[in-house]
């Protein structure tokens, strides 16, 4: 007994020498701990310095600019001739609208679009098949821009000039077929429910032919209508705004597939269990469930091709001014982002201080309204969180 | 701890190791900078003057094997901002140094000399399949179409389709010689195109039928027109003997004359040899010397 008690305090002790630090030890382990979080710290904040230093030193080089030539020319006039040496006009109207016109234009294709892709990915092909498909969609993140704007200048620009008419045709053809058959299908399903059992079928078929009809005259006119249009210069919105669109689909449908496989099986067999279609599924329970993320998807997105440089200088045709009629895309427009790239070489702040300055006052635009439009995702995301936070209790 | 231990050997012996490596390149260096025909030559500034530049740079290495020559194309403006910050030693620019550059020099001590190393005629060039080629225009006509009193090529006696106005982006030599030499400062109409390199002019006037665009002499080929202007075809010899109207020197600007015997010195001459003269005529200017 007494030998088995010695042993067992002198393995106690031990064990206590072993726990217990000394002072130095301590003293050391202290030191580094803080200077481990010291590092960290630092390491961390330094991406938020680096956007404060951004913010600061923009702001610093545009005020100067309103302070020199005031706010009204710059928002409302669309003359844009800063190099001019008599008379330089500084206003940007045209190249905001334009901005605007191209990242809308970009938006539209690439959202709907990634997220389509992004819901056949996730609810509708087979699992191995995905596997293979997602990798190679964001391998098109990876195609460096000045690619991009390559392609848009050499292959669609030509395109465009010699074919945009046809092209234009085709592409209404490709997106409007699918949509033709999809609105036929659900229309005369709807309107045929209302005839008794007996007549349904053949009311159905009377009606789906009679819409059938209606649509593909409409094809055939507006798609007429298309192909005898010129494109005069390829190197317009239109096409910075599909290439733009194309860059932006990766980030769009990895984010969205991410949001959707998020959703998991239980939302999913439970909807099935109460007897809902795959389509109901889909529509009614997993995109609603996936909904801050696919919204987060659709900021990434529009932001990627509100800031991208390289393609619009290469290929917007940089005509700085607002296209006639507003909505016309097939004429050449200038981004922020290029007038940017393109004239920062030859002004200084040495001289021409307002042309040097102007371009900080865009910068300040972009950055402002990317800014915003980060808080706005921010906020609607943490928003549905909250309610359906709120729906689970 | 042994552990720990063994990886602060690790580091130590490294960081020797890097130290070592150091002391041998700064000695290496200060020893190749005490040897006699060796330097360092920074050029910065224009794309139109930059195949010079590259080719002149390319020979001089290749004859003066411890020389280096770095050669960048930023464009004119970034050229003389260089040369002014003390950041190259020769700036190349494809326009001469505007007042207010060489204000900012002269107040920072630089003073830019001026070497004309050779001759570029700006050529306004339309599509092949263009009527308008096989006729001319004036510089007058020429101006009229880039201030959109001009918009259709049927009022030129061309066929019945609207032009397509493209032009340098304002930031490059050659946009700032048009305007002063064809446009007399006028601004140019608001849809006018812009595009960042000359390559990429070539591109668009090559695929355009009814573009109208200029580019330096060195990047005309078949796969455009270049126009006659007040009835001359710009070629090197209309382009040197000053007849062809849209015609320019190509500088390289130095802070003050070189030392002469230097290195910056031989390479600010070498267009003045026979060599220099092929070079230049190789890359599709025109030369100031005629051997």
């Amino acid at each position: 007994m007494e030998v088995q008690s010695t042993t067992g305090s002198r393995v106690r002790r031990r064990a206590e020498t072993k726990l217990c630090l000394s002072r130095r030890q301590s003293l050391v382990r202290g030191i580094l701990g803080r200077l481990g979080h010291g590092l960290l710290f630092v390491m961390a904040s330094s991406s938020l310095l680096a956007v404060l230093f951004i913010f600061a030193f923009i702001i610093r080089d545009a005020v100067p600019f309103f302070r020199l030539r005031g706010f009204s020319e710059f928002f409302t006039s669309p003359h844009w001739h800063p190099a001019s040496a008599d008379s330089p006009e500084f206003g940007a109207l045209a190249i905001l609208f334009d901005h605007a016109l191209v990242t809308l234009c970009a938006a539209m294709f690439t959202v709907p679009l990634g997220i389509v892709a992004a819901v056949c990915l996730s609810d509708v092909l087979p699992f191995a098949i995905r596997q293979i498909v997602k990798p190679i969609i964001e391998i098109l993140a990876a195609i460096p821009s000045v690619a991009f704007g390559f392609f848009a200048l050499v292959i669609l620009t030509p395109l465009f000039q010699n074919h945009g008419g046809n092209v234009l045709a085709g592409a209404l053809w490709a997106v409007g077929v699918p949509v033709m058959l999809i609105v036929t299908w659900v229309l005369s399903d709807i309107l045929s429910s209302k005839f008794k059992v007996g007549a349904r079928k053949a009311a159905r078929w009377t009606v789906a032919a009679v819409l059938a009809g209606i649509q593909v005259a409409l094809l055939v006119y507006l798609g007429g209508k298309l192909s005898s249009l010129v494109i005069v210069s390829g190197t317009n919105a239109l096409n910075v705004s599909l290439v733009l669109g194309i860059m932006a689909l990766p980030t769009v449908v990895s984010v969205s597939e991410d949001a959707l496989t998020a959703v998991g099986r239980e939302l999913r067999e439970g909807s099935y269990a109460l007897g809902a279609t795959r389509a109901e599924t889909l529509v009614k329970v997993v995109m609603p469930a996936a909904g801050s993320g696919l919204f987060a998807a659709a900021i990434l997105g529009i932001m990627r091709a509100f800031g991208e440089t390289m393609v619009v200088w290469m290929a917007a045709g940089n005509s700085a001014r607002i296209p006639s009629p507003w909505y016309n895309i097939l004429q050449p427009v200038r981004t922020l982002t290029a007038t940017i790239a393109g004239e920062m070489g030859e002004t200084d702040q040495t001289y021409g201080a307002a042309h040097y300055h102007s371009l900080f006052a865009m910068a300040l635009c972009l950055l402002i309204v990317s800014f915003l439009c980060n808080f706005a995702a921010e906020w609607f995301v943490r928003r549905t969180h909250k309610r359906m936070g709120k729906l689970a209790k | 701890m042994m552990e720990r231990k063994s990886i602060s050997k690790i580091a130590v012996a490294g960081l020797v190791t890097v130290l070592a490596v150091e002391a041998a390149f700064v000695v290496r260096t200060m020893a190749a900078d005490d040897a006699k025909g060796s330097g360092k030559i920074v050029i910065d500034g224009s794309t139109t003057v930059g195949p010079i530049a590259k080719a002149f740079a390319e020979y001089y290495m290749s004859v003066n094997p411890g020389v280096t020559i770095s050669v960048s194309e930023s464009g004119s403006g970034n050229g003389a901002k260089a040369l002014i910050a003390g950041s190259c030693d020769i700036a190349s620019m494809s326009r001469f140094m505007k007042d207010a550059e060489f204000k900012a020099a002269t107040d920072k001590g630089v003073f830019p000399v001026a070497h004309v190393v050779a001759m570029d005629g700006i050529a306004i060039a339309v599509h092949p399949s263009n009527p308008i080629a096989g006729r001319g225009l004036t510089v007058k006509q020429v101006r009229d179409i880039y201030t959109g009193k001009i918009n259709n090529w049927s009022e030129l006696g061309g066929p019945d389709l609207k032009i397509v106005r493209i032009s340098r982006d304002t930031s490059s030599g050659t946009y700032e010689t048009f305007e002063g030499l064809v446009m007399k400062n006028e601004k140019l109409a608001a849809d006018t195109e812009y595009v960042g390199a000359q390559a990429a002019m070539r591109e668009r006037i090559k695929s355009t039928a009814s573009a109208i665009g200029y580019v330096g002499l060195g990047f005309l080929d078949d796969s455009i027109r270049a126009l006659e202007i007040d009835g001359v075809y710009p070629d090197n010899n209309t382009v040197a003997s000053g007849r062809y109207p849209v015609a320019r020197p190509l500088f390289l600007f130095t802070n003050g004359y070189p030392a002469l015997g230097g290195h910056v010195h031989a390479f600010v001459t070498l267009h003045l040899s026979r060599k220099g003269q092929e070079m230049v005529e190789q890359i599709g200017y025109v030369p100031v010397t005629k051997y």
